[in-house]
């Protein structure tokens, strides 16, 4: 692995010169991911890699895109999506318009997920999902809805798993080796490029969903991540988080209550 | 068995293993009352989900209270840590634990290779690794690594694992300072830091 001095080094480059504060994030997770990079591209010398990330544009995108993880799956922790479908979409069922946000969406299939269960709880038609994130390849992937058929097997079982009781292949037309996903649930969705690090809150939202995102983060950037929720969330509204992740240690208590055992919490003042 | 060399500064004994080495554990934890000096973090290869039958199987059959690893959670000596489905399991310089959701290592999400090589990072020689039995061959980069950082490695003897892959693989890429059937192992656990 690279030394504790390069990736310092790096972190303090890379905001030199592009701005990008990488300083927040998790170390031991950073440092593995620069250390990836580093030896994927074939460098020896830390220097020369450090060199080509300053001076040249392009490689700093390639870098910042193979340094974010973005490993996502369709309905990934079923149970999850069961809580969505039987307790929070009764509740936001109640509402004229419902707004969501899923921050860190990266190639999009928790939002196709979620888009499914709102068709097929009726409220779709009134339903407009943001998704965002900082790395702009998996962004376009996931304005293309277009995933590769070979998960699909995978992804039908989570939905059944999740308490989906249609067949799953009626969302997506395959063709070759992919699957694309059917075009009205595309247009319900709103991608755009997002940094949680440095950028505002932009609307105001019934449900957000930041899953396996904090975990990327220290102690201090969670707690600007959760605040800036919070501004974007109105009364009443959800917050959902990974598995292994919580708001515990970054919001007054009392503020939020927390749905049984799940990882999802109620704006309740 | 082999001469004990004293470990009496150690600060985390991490246990690796896969098909077979849940056997070894339950030979092991139940015997060990109590770790005040260390930490003790098992990594198993497990079925994806959030599943947390291994976390329960564990708690009933040691001694040594174990905590459960969310995000950040703190990283303490006297406690025993499991890592969870589904997660890569990272160690920060502050004693905290991290996740991580990156690509599986070696089939596996946990991956040993992964969690020895942050540790090796982190503790360096105040750090024992232990292979247990396993069909794959994960483990063994992780082994390199913590050697490489000035810890301690111990495999289990491949003749009384039940998979002997993970293990000899071990041997045959490193110098392991132990090579020990899991009695040897738990008297080698009691002995750290006594
Ligand atoms: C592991 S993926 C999570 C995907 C999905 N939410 C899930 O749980 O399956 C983490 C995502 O966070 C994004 N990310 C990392 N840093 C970010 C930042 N500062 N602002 C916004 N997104 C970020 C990454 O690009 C990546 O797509």
């Amino acid at each position: 692995m690279i030394a504790d001095i390069e990736l310092e080094t790096f972190i303090n480059d890379v905001y030199e010169y592009y701005g990008f504060d990488f300083g927040s994030y998790s170390k031991a997770s950073l440092k593995r991911r620069v250390t990836r990079i580093f030896l994927l591209d074939g460098f020896t010398n830390f220097y020369d890699f450090l060199s080509k990330v300053k001076y040249d544009p392009e490689y700093y995108k390639r870098v910042v895109d193979e340094i974010t993880v973005n490993v996502t799956e369709m309905f990934r922790d079923p149970s999850f999506y069961k809580i969505v479908r039987n307790e929070i979409l009764p509740v936001l069922a109640t509402k004229p318009f419902i707004r969501l946000w899923h921050a860190g969406c990266s190639t999009g299939e928790e939002v196709y997920s979620m888009a499914i269960l709102l068709k097929e709880a009726g409220l779709l038609d009134r339903s407009l999902i943001y998704a965002t994130d900082i790395n702009s390849k998996v962004l376009e992937t996931a304005k293309k809805g277009i995933f590769p058929l070979r998960m699909m097997k995978e992804y039908s079982d989570n939905y059944r798993d999740s308490g989906g009781q249609q067949d799953f292949s009626n969302y997506y037309i395959a063709n070759y080796g992919n699957v694309k996903f059917n075009q009205d649930l595309t247009a319900k969705m709103v991608f755009s490029q997002h940094n949680l690090v440095s950028d505002h809150s932009f609307n105001e939202f019934d449900m957000i969903l930041c899953r396996n995102v904090l975990i990327y983060f220290d102690n201090d950037l969670q707690k600007r991540a959760i605040s800036l929720f919070d501004e974007s969330l109105s009364v009443l509204g959800f917050l959902a988080l990974g598995t292994k992740e919580t708001i515990k240690y970054s919001i007054a208590s009392g503020k939020y209550k927390q749905l049984e055992k799940e990882k999802v919490w109620q704006k309740v003042k | 068995m082999a001469e004990s060399k004293v470990i009496s500064d150690c600060k985390v004994v991490i246990i690796g293993g896969s098909a077979g080495s849940l056997h070894a554990l339950m030979d092991i934890l139940p015997a060990i009352p109590r770790i005040d000096s260390f930490a003790l973090v098992i990594v198993l290869h497990r079925r994806g989900g959030d599943d947390q039958t291994l976390e329960g199987l564990i708690k009933i059959k040691t001694k040594i209270p174990v905590r459960i690893i969310e995000d950040k959670v703190s990283f303490l000596p006297g406690f025993l840590y499991v890592a969870p489905s589904n997660y890569h399991l990272l160690f920060e310089n502050n004693d905290t634990l991290a996740l991580d959701t990156s690509e599986k290592v070696n089939y596996s999400r946990p991956s040993i290779d992964v969690s020895f090589e942050s540790a090796a990072e982190v503790y360096g020689k105040n750090l024992v690794g232990i292979l247990l039995s396993g069909s794959n061959a994960d483990g063994t980069e992780g082994i390199k690594a913590i050697q490489k950082a000035g810890g301690t490695i111990i495999i289990q003897d491949p003749a009384s694992a039940e998979m002997p892959f993970m293990p000899n693989n071990a041997i045959l890429n490193t110098t392991p300072d132990y090579i020990l059937n899991t009695q040897e192992i738990l008297n080698f656990i009691l002995s750290i830091n006594n």
